[in-house]
């Protein structure tokens, strides 16, 4: 069982936050993901940051634009990261788009996630095909999970497909839409969370996209094993700071 | 266009999307289910009969093809070989943007779409689509880069008298690449009824071949053409200019696969190649992924995406078309890179001498003759991809008119 598994074994519903890695300062990642755990969240995307963000929205593109602009590249993220095992214990994604990773090379990239202590990654742009025809050995040599999303219009095929090819969880995504806080969730979504939760599927699943405050995470949390945070996590750090995680998280649940 | 399966080993698409190692469909879950009810159909329904018949009627009546393969006689005088101009600025609208969107606007009908989305550089494919969309009756949401919008104002306010909306994008550069990240996320925004009608051949695939096929009526047309004026249905060489590279495409497409024909893809340096500002890709470039695609790409050593500069609104993209990638890798094209100031006079040339204006875009693949001679003998024929009302602007300020 992989760390991922292992926490989502338990009772309650699994929190996870998504933040932009050098964000709102270069050296922040390490802070953030401190406090993340020390105030109770259980699962963390650290999101890789990248200059054309295709499926994220304002607030996520902003966040990359000045994590880029602060200095953050893929090896800064992994020099922050190292030695990051002996301070926290909950699993740790990075999220990103793949470009980056191609171009540090797959092999390597996964390795050094694996080295130190990274669990899995989710690459929105990096398709079940691709990743099963070129890259499904690799990720598994280095016993990394890779995450898929399903949206409210993928088949219930294709979503049966994707639940076969995974070892971590389902990535839900709430709604069509890009990244982006919204106020709430309406009769379709709630028909969806509904739809996936009756297909019994051998993978958890967790919604994101959307969800931003105790009422939404309630709402996607419903049917799902959990929820992630990402948009109204980037807000809150914008004006607050490292300072107001403590009080973000509690608001959650 | 040809509906033919393409045969093996040529230098158009496999069954897995692919022009040797560049392609592919690389976008996140919320494209799939329209990116595969495409890719599904798109062959099928270019096949129908009735497809055909219209699509082919619409090029004929409303846009004007074929358009003329014209001999320029002082042109080939001052460059000593024998110059044709394939005249794709004759097109209703003013480029070959228009043969890509007339197929696509049939395209999202047969499929049921009722709301039309695209992005645009110099504005020749956003007033394609605004075009389309006039005549059949469609929403049209155009999303175009805020510093294309200043320099290309003419057909802003082209695609505002067509109904469109034009949607500033304000991220990024500002140009032709954020202009297409808007466009995808509005199709993941909207994605039941809205149809991305893609201006060049790149995206995901089927898009690339999809639009490559449209286009292809172009070199379709030069084959007939040249085979009444000069006896040959091949000429020695076709030259095109190459931003996404769909009319470059068009122009290659019926030559691909005869290696007696010299394939040259002319892209945009710039103010040079090694300044920093330029948009010479395939000198530039490494193997990457945008906008859905693997294909050459500007980038930086982290693999972000560089922004990209040319005087032309068209070309200042920082990839090009998969097959243009692979023409480029397997040494199939040769590729020439044009300064602002080389493709600025090769465009004056051709209004001095033969009494036409190109579009600053076309204006790149006319100076070709700067750095390539060729034999006094040979067939070279030049897409004339644009007429240059779109870029009266930026040829005043340029020569102080
Ligand atoms: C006249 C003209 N030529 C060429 C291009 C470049 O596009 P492509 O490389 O897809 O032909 C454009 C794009 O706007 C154009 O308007």
């Amino acid at each position: 069982m992989n760390r991922i598994q292992s926490h989502l074994n338990k009772d309650k519903k699994l929190l996870s936050i998504y933040f932009t890695a050098g964000y709102p300062n270069l050296g922040d990642t390490v802070p953030i993901l401190q406090s993340l755990e020390a105030n109770g969240v259980d699962m963390v995307e650290i999101g890789l940051p990248f200059s054309d963000p295709l499926a994220d929205g304002p607030t996520i593109q902003a966040s990359s634009t000045q994590a880029l602009k602060n200095g953050m590249t893929t090896q800064k993220l992994f020099q922050q990261l190292q030695g990051i095992r002996e301070k926290i214990t909950i699993p740790l994604i990075i999220m990103g788009y793949f470009n980056p990773v191609l171009q540090y090379g797959v092999e390597d990239f996964c390795k050094k996630c694996h080295e130190i202590g990274v669990d899995g990654l989710i690459l929105p742009d990096l398709p079940l095909a691709e990743y099963q025809e070129h890259y499904q050995e690799i990720f598994e040599k280095y016993g990394l999970v890779n995450v898929f999303l399903i949206t409210p219009q993928t088949s219930n095929e294709r979503i049966r497909e994707i639940d076969s090819a995974s070892n971590g969880f389902i990535y839900m995504v709430s709604s069509a839409s890009v990244t982006g806080a919204k106020k709430g969730f309406g009769k379709d979504q709630i028909n969806y969370f509904e739809r996936i939760s009756k297909m019994n599927l051998k993978n958890p699943q967790i919604v994101g996209f959307g969800i931003s405050n105790a009422q939404s995470f309630a709402t996607a949390t419903k049917n799902a094993n959990g929820a992630i945070i990402g948009s109204a996590f980037i807000k809150m750090l914008s004006t607050k700071g490292i300072e107001g995680i403590p009080e973000f998280v509690k608001d959650l649940r | 266009m040809d509906n033919k399966a393409h045969p093996l080993n040529s230098f158009n698409v496999n069954e897995k999307g692919y022009y040797g190692d560049f392609g592919g469909a690389y976008i996140p879950e919320m494209l799939y289910p329209n990116v595969e009810e495409l890719r599904q159909n798109y062959l099928s329904v270019m096949q129908e009969e009735a497809f055909q018949k219209e699509f082919q009627q619409l090029l004929n009546e409303y846009v004007g093809r074929p358009t003329p393969l014209y001999f320029a006689k002082r042109l080939s005088e001052k460059h000593n070989t024998k110059i044709y101009l394939k005249r794709e600025d004759l097109c209703h609208t003013g480029a070959h943007k228009v043969n890509n969107t007339i197929g696509q606007i049939l395209m999202a009908k047969r499929l049921g779409k009722d709301r039309i989305i695209a992005e645009t550089g110099a504005g020749q494919h956003g007033v394609a689509t605004a075009t389309v969309c006039a005549l059949m009756g469609l929403e049209c949401i155009v999303y175009m880069g805020e510093i294309d919008i200043k320099r290309q104002a003419p057909n802003v306010a082209r695609m505002k008298m067509l109904g469109a909306t034009v949607v500033p994008a304000s991220s990024g550069s500002k140009t032709l690449k954020d202009a297409t990240n808007e466009a995808i996320r509005d199709w993941i925004n909207n994605p039941t009824n809205t149809h991305y009608i893609i201006g060049s051949v790149v995206g995901p695939h089927p898009y690339p071949d999809m639009v490559a096929r449209f286009q292809s009526v172009i070199s379709k047309e030069i084959k007939n053409q040249l085979q009444v004026k000069e006896n040959r249905e091949a000429p020695d060489y076709v030259v095109a200019c190459v931003g996404g590279g769909s009319n470059a495409a068009g122009a290659y497409y019926h030559y691909l696969d005869n290696p007696k024909v010299g394939i040259i893809a002319v892209e945009a340096a710039g103010k040079g190649v090694n300044s920093g500002e330029s948009a010479a890709t395939s000198a530039l470039g490494k193997m990457g992924i945008i906008h859905g695609s693997k294909t050459l790409l500007m980038q930086t050593h982290d693999g972000q995406i560089t922004e990209p500069y040319s005087i032309s609104a068209g070309l200042d993209y920082p990839g090009v078309g998969p097959m243009h990638a692979h023409l480029y890798a397997s040494g199939r094209a040769q590729f020439i890179a044009i300064t602002d100031e080389a493709a600025m006079q090769a465009g004056l040339e051709l209004c001095k001498l033969e009494g036409i204006i190109p579009a600053i875009e076309t204006s790149h693949a006319l100076a070709v003759f700067e750095t390539k001679k060729f034999k006094k003998d040979d067939v070279v024929v030049i897409n004339l991809s644009g007429r240059g009302d779109k870029d009266l602007n930026t040829y005043i300020d340029y020569f102080n008119f």
